[in-house]
């Protein structure tokens, strides 16, 4: 759309250029030849062959350089690990094993998924967890060799066993986080935690109708709401999503806005008070909105809901398309070491799965329940699990609520 | 008495005339204008005067991934800007002269394609098409893809001033014996020259804001500067985007300028 409104102004320019004739300029231009034809022919099945390669891995062997496809500025290297004060990972990697790492980088699961589908060779990617059931389901993810991975004994009980990958046999968690609220201090009531009352009940939320925004998105709305009711996040019950989507309905009167990026700005402008979102967002925002005069933290906060909340896993994985398996899973075990899984913690500020990363992480961290759940509120967490064709009946009772 | 009021009249109206110029240049302008000056802002925070620092610009300068990134930008701009000029020139000249060929009009709806499909559906499809011959993604699939859709908007922008060539003048050239290269170098070339340059400059910033279609077909280490900021802004935005940012409009200004005193100094 953009593209065509900039095309629009420049023939109006060109257009206007039209009395005044120019002439001669450089340039040289040569015969017409048409532009390359863009038929979409059918992806061939992925080759496996891959997973011998894997199993065959020893600790701590390389072959190659290693191709890591990772979020933006998601591990600490170069000046920002200078600023953040934490190890350079991928320098100590390259040091230690003589292989040089080439970052790409990607902003959404799915365009790393659609590359990884066309077979673009990365060795080391990382899915958020219900994309690790989608890539393995696809056959694109390998297989981890527990004897090139020894680190993944270093995982914290909590994520050994998560629904997107039982027994962490395809992935090891990266970082992880939750969804929960973020609200301005003084507008609910926090005496005694936060409930998903402050939302979705009619007389709790009657104060702050119009300044409440909830997540766009099937299965995180309609998550917090089946969690409000008492179900769980990955309910195949239809009648319980058809109850989480009236309720969805119901307190649409009272929100300003289903919004999934930018809420966090709304909060910290005043144009809403209660907030659902992601954790790490949150802090991000507070972070931002304070000044050297000004501590963001002391009006707003955020918090787990009392009732339970859903959470997400960030994982590491190696894709079948690799072409270099055993510096794949050499890197995913470098991850896993202790300090290195701590100083990842230290430059993003999201919490480590990694059980024997704690000791170095900042204490600051360790100890902001916002990051690190008290362990009570540990057990009310739920994590997202794939639910196949069933998905649709969640992206259908969610539009329908919206609309 | 009626020339001098319609003399007033004029007056007024240009008064009002340059006032709406000049408004709308605020309009476009001062949104740049605060990227600007906040670049220069000491804070850690978008949005807040903090002082005059260079602080933003030292950091660009230190952060190694921001520069690489930088570099394969203008790498893949330049490149694709050229090759997409020089075909999606030749291809309008083509449908321009050879308005009795049976097809033109399916080859014609086919150049235009690229303009009306959504981002996505492009970069999907180029990225199958890529990963079926074989081509190694990186800077090079890059190019090609903006090239890919860059032809058609040049071939656009040249034929609209095609359209408003008397083609006589090239007749004119042959009854005074100019071969046709001759013709097309002296006559045609200069003619056109607003649009070419047009649907350059068009191609050069459409290849320099890409993200949808870049971040599909990027291999290992050529992510591109807007996939990179993009990426930034899902997380938090710091003042050391509204340095690049500067630089970067800073970079088209310049260009811009240059095309302007080339065809000024054509004109003399």
């Amino acid at each position: 759309m953009r593209r065509l409104l900039m095309l629009i102004a420049v023939l109006a320019l060109v257009a206007a250029a039209c009395g005044d004739s120019s002439s001669t300029t450089s340039g040289d231009t040569s015969g017409g030849t048409e532009a390359p034809a863009t038929e979409a022919p059918v992806t061939e099945a992925p080759v496996s062959g891959i997973q011998a390669a894997a199993d065959a891995c020893t600790l701590g062997e390389t072959d190659g350089n290693l191709n890591l496809y990772n979020w933006t500025e998601y591990i600490p290297t170069g000046s920002l690990a200078e600023e953040f004060e934490v190890t350079d990972l991928l320098a100590a990697f390259e040091e230690e094993h003589g292989v040089s790492v080439v970052l790409t980088e990607y902003d959404d699961n799915e365009t790393m998924l659609a590359q990884i589908d066309a077979g673009v060779g990365y060795d080391v990617v990382v899915p958020s967890d219900y994309m690790v059931s989608i890539m393995k389901d696809a056959g694109l993810l390998v297989k981890l060799n527990p004897s090139a991975v020894p680190n993944l004994s270093n995982i914290a009980a909590e994520f050994t066993d998560l629904p997107y990958d039982p027994g962490n046999q395809y992935s090891a968690p990266y970082q992880w986080g939750t969804t929960g609220i973020g609200y301005a201090y003084g507008t609910i009531d926090d005496e005694e935690g936060v409930s998903w009352g402050v939302i979705f009940d009619p007389e709790m939320s009657a104060d702050n109708a119009g300044f409440i925004s909830l997540l766009d998105d099937e299965r995180e709305t309609m998550g917090a709401a089946l969690i409000y009711l008492g179900y769980s996040i990955n309910s195949t019950d239809e009648a319980e999503v058809d109850e989480a989507a009236a309720l969805i309905k119901e307190t649409k009167d009272r929100l300003a806005a289903f919004s999934s990026a930018g809420y966090w700005d709304l909060l910290t402008s005043g144009e809403t008070v209660v907030s659902q979102g992601w954790n790490g967002d949150f802090l991000a925002a507070y972070d931002e909105a304070s000044t050297d005069d000004y501590d963001a933290y002391e009006d707003f906060g955020y918090a787990i809901p009392t009732e339970g909340a859903a959470a997400w896993v960030d994982t590491i994985a190696v894709p079948s398309t690799a072409e270099h398996p055993c510096s794949a899973q050499t890197f995913i075990n470098f991850i896993l070491d202790g300090f290195n899984g701590g100083e990842l913690t230290n430059y993003n500020y999201y919490a480590s799965p990694n059980a024997a990363a704690e000791e170095f992480i900042y204490p600051e961290i360790l100890e902001d329940p916002s990051i690190y759940p008290l362990p009570e509120v540990l057990d009310r967490l739920e994590f997202f699990e794939d639910l196949g064709d069933f998905g649709t009946y969640y992206a259908d009772a969610f539009s329908a609520a919206k609309s | 008495m009626t020339v001098q009021q319609a003399g007033g009249r004029r007056s007024r109206m240009d008064r009002w005339l340059s006032f709406n110029g000049w408004f709308v240049f605020a309009f476009l302008y001062l949104p740049i204008l605060v990227v600007i000056v906040f670049s220069f802002s000491g804070a850690a925070n978008v949005g807040i005067w903090g002082g005059f620092s260079l602080r933003w610009y030292e950091r660009m300068a230190g952060n190694e991934q921001l520069i690489k990134t930088l570099e394969n930008t203008l790498w893949v701009a330049l490149w694709s800007t050229i090759i997409a000029t020089v075909f999606g020139t030749a291809a309008a000249l083509a449908l321009d002269r050879y308005r009795k060929w049976i097809s033109r009009g399916a080859f014609d709806a086919i150049l235009y394609m690229p303009v009306i499909i959504p981002d996505v559906t492009m970069a999907v499809m180029l990225l199958l098409w890529f990963t079926q011959i074989g081509l190694p993604l990186g800077r090079l699939s890059i190019v090609l893809a903006h090239i890919a859709f860059n032809i058609s908007f040049v071939a656009i922008v040249v034929r609209s001033r095609l359209a408003h060539m008397d083609p006589s003048m090239e007749e004119a050239a042959a009854d005074l014996y100019a071969s046709r290269w001759q013709a097309f170098r002296r006559v045609t070339l200069p003619l056109i020259m607003p649009g070419v340059l047009g649907g350059a400059l068009l191609a050069l910033t459409l290849s320099l804001d890409d993200v949808v279609i870049t971040s599909f077909v990027q291999g290992p280490g050529s992510t591109t500067l807007p996939v990179h900021v993009f990426g930034l802004i899902r997380r938090s935005v710091t003042p050391e985007i509204n340095a690049v940012s500067t630089l970067m409009v800073t970079a088209s200004m310049i260009l811009v300028f240059a095309s302007l005193a080339i065809q000024r100094r054509g004109q003399n």
